[in-house]
């Protein structure tokens, strides 16, 4: 059963060759362009490594850079063979190489589909990876003598001017937390000793917030301490203020940056995928096109171009068989050892 | 006597021609990198415009824009100029254009060395203006209800984040400009009373800074008000004080900034001046010898390529010359034709005597 059975008279052979030398070359440039991307997108996402707990969605840009550089070698055979098409001489000299070709280059792309979806399948994993590192951030935020942490402050400062955020879900994770160390706390006062003693931790809350949540923004100076007591500051309600801090938590803002990040690349690498799909399928009726002229005297027949000889399934058959040899005879191979033993 | 006299043979000058067409279009390509050098200058100007309080700053990339569309356009025609040059039957055409184009691409190089000099010259103009304009931006910050300042507030607060600087010339400007408005001051409360009595002009001044004077590197939170109270806050050190808000004043830095951009602008622009000025040459070369070589007759014989034709002082006197004489082009002096009266007519020519013989 054969799949896609096209005829190829001689000017649209020569026509599929130079049209598929062009694609080729752009597919160099697109591939190109995919490991690009991919290195934007992680040294994106190692700027903010230390807000992340785990590294799980460098997968995607990983993926993306050995995409890239796949495809590049890809097109590379792919202009090459194209151009000893039209030659009858010099083809037959690429026989061998083009089964495992495809193999490798259909992989290859299936890969790079992978990756666009995994671009959008992880969100989940990296809100997740966020969440545990903004709140252990805010944690270690007073740890500024601690090696290890003592960045902690400068890098949470930085994020939250830079993306107009405040706390993890939102300001409200400040109170919870003792972001003013004991080194800067006197505690022969008694306003301090109060405060310590009514926390059944021993830690010093406070409703107030640090300085890097203040929102430029704001008509009036920024009210940092005291948030949620309306007296303490005057013409001052602290339900109806929008303007005075960030309301936005830093773990959605760094989401959604970074989705908007995957979600254009991802969209580029799909319209890639796309041409680089094109460039195989036209090889491969390239191929069966001029392997029906092989051995015939007069090369300008017409000739009949197919995708696969067999069916689908019976291709990946085809495939999968010597693989599965090889792995089940080292299996044997080990089996017959430990008897030995 | 000739200002840098060379012999060119018809290949050289075929070969100068071809060269001078290459370089007439790359000269195109620095117009349009001098033209966005012009623009992102003027960007950058831009966006810190509320914060300078002279708006005639511009003339800089005004200049570098103008100046690059003008390259643009008298090399593109160089190119198509020099391209005919090679051959003696197409120049005639662009014989008489030659000459003025030769002084236009010499005008138009002079200005971009002038472009060049001008990133260098204006930076006292720009400290200038950006020390007054921030001490009235410093001012009008407390005004975010007043029409045409209330975006100053955010202006300078993004300023002092991004540049990492505090004031004009360092925090304790903030000390002397009242920057809480009276809006959100309590008149009812005795300290506020207090604080505006005990100033002459009624201005609630504090020793405390807007937040955005915080520096990030500070290892303890932000001190804001009672800076200079070391009482007033546990464990307030020199270091303490030292780290706790930026030290640098935003006039510095922003003068930092934009010296910075200007010098590297400066440099590229006197880089391509020197790449125009060497076109130029080659064009005058080229015109004068095909010039030349239409005097000689032959088209395939050497002739004689120069700057100028005699020396410097000499062109520069029959230059003027012609200048003086452009005023007087309603006094006839050379035609013969016209009888001009002068001192010699106006001796009376003796009239003789006739003697009429009578005869009877």
């Amino acid at each position: 059963m054969v799949v896609m059975k096209m005829k190829f008279p001689f000017q649209k052979r020569v026509q599929l060759a130079k049209g598929l030398w062009l694609l080729s070359l752009s597919a160099t440039v697109a591939g190109a362009l995919t490991f690009s991307l991919g290195c934007i997108l992680k040294t994106e996402l190692l700027r903010r490594a230390e807000v992340m707990d785990n590294s799980n969605i460098h997968v995607v840009p990983n993926t993306l850079m050995i995409v890239g550089l796949a495809s590049l070698g890809i097109n590379y055979f792919a202009s090459k063979i194209c151009q000893d098409a039209l030659d009858a001489g010099q083809f037959p000299r690429w026989k061998n190489f083009l089964k495992p070709y495809f193999a490798i280059s259909s992989f290859f792309t299936v890969l790079m589909l992978l990756a666009v979806i995994m671009s959008f399948a992880m969100t989940g994993s990296l809100e997740f990876s966020l969440k545990v590192g903004l709140r252990n951030g805010i944690r270690f935020y007073k740890d500024t003598d601690t090696p290890g942490r003592c960045f902690q402050k400068q890098n949470i400062d930085y994020l939250q001017m830079a993306f107009e955020c405040c706390g993890n879900n939102d300001f409200r994770d400040w109170f919870e937390v003792q972001w003013i160390s004991n080194r800067y706390l006197d505690f022969n006062s008694k306003e301090v000793k109060d405060r310590i003693k009514s926390n059944v931790d021993g830690r010093y809350l406070v409703d107030g917030v640090p300085f890097s949540c203040c929102n430029p923004t704001s008509p009036r100076p920024c009210i940092q301490y005291q948030l949620t007591n309306n007296t303490a500051h005057y013409n001052y309600d602290y339900q109806t203020e929008e303007l005075n801090i960030y309301l936005r938590g830093c773990r959605e803002a760094l989401v959604n940056y970074y989705m908007g990040l995957m979600n254009t690349i991802g969209t580029a690498v799909l319209s890639v995928f796309l041409l680089q799909g094109s460039v195989l399928v036209s090889l491969r009726f390239l191929q069966t096109s001029m392997e029906a002229v092989a051995g015939q005297e007069n090369t300008e027949i017409e000739t009949e171009g197919y995708l696969l000889e067999k069916g689908v399934k019976e291709t990946v058959m085809e495939f999968v068989d010597p693989l599965m040899k090889f792995l089940l005879f080292t299996n044997k191979v080990e089996e017959a050892g430990a008897i030995l033993v | 006597m000739a200002v840098g006299k060379l012999t060119f043979t018809k290949a050289e000058r075929e070969k100068l021609a071809e060269v001078l067409w290459l370089l007439n279009w790359i000269s195109v390509l620095t117009g349009a990198i001098l033209i966005s050098l012009g623009v992102f200058l003027k960007v950058e100007i831009q966006k810190w415009q509320e914060v300078m309080s002279d708006q005639g700053i511009l003339y800089v990339p005004n200049t570098l824009i103008t100046t690059g569309l003008a390259a643009c356009c008298i090399n593109f025609l160089g190119g198509k100029i020099c391209l005919d040059c090679a051959d003696t039957n197409k120049f005639l055409r662009w014989k008489l254009v030659m000459m003025p184009y030769v002084i236009c691409t010499f005008f138009f190089t002079s200005c971009v060395l002038a472009g060049a000099l001008m990133c260098y010259s204006i930076r006292s103009q720009l400290e200038e203006s950006i020390f007054l304009g921030l001490r009235n931006t410093m001012r009008f910050y407390k005004d975010t209800d007043t029409p045409g300042r209330c975006y100053l507030k955010k202006t300078l607060d993004l300023l002092q984040i991004q540049f990492e600087c505090c004031g004009n010339t360092g925090y304790r400007d903030w000390f002397h400009v009242q920057w809480i408005s009276n809006r959100y001051l309590d008149m009812t409360s005795s300290i506020v009373v207090d604080r505006l009595r005990s100033n002459v002009e009624g201005r609630y001044l504090m020793d405390g800074v807007p937040f955005s004077c915080c520096s990030t590197l500070s290892p303890r939170p932000c001190i804001q008000q009672q800076i200079s109270n070391s009482s007033a806050h546990f464990n307030y050190n020199q270091q303490s004080q030292q780290l706790n808000l930026w030290r640098r004043g935003c006039r510095q830095a922003l003068m930092d900034h934009y010296t910075g951009i200007m010098q590297s602008i400066g440099l590229t622009v006197l880089l391509i001046w020197l790449f125009e000025l060497l076109v130029l040459t080659g064009v005058r070369y080229l015109q004068t010898a095909m010039e030349n070589v239409i005097r000689l007759g032959d088209p395939d014989s050497e002739s004689d390529g120069w700057i100028l034709e005699n020396s410097l002082a000499e062109t520069a006197r029959s230059n003027f010359n012609i200048i003086k004489n452009l005023g007087k082009c309603y006094q006839i002096d050379d035609d013969p034709n016209i009888n001009v009266p002068t001192a010699s007519a106006e001796q009376e020519v003796p009239s003789r005597g006739v003697h009429i013989p009578v005869t009877s």
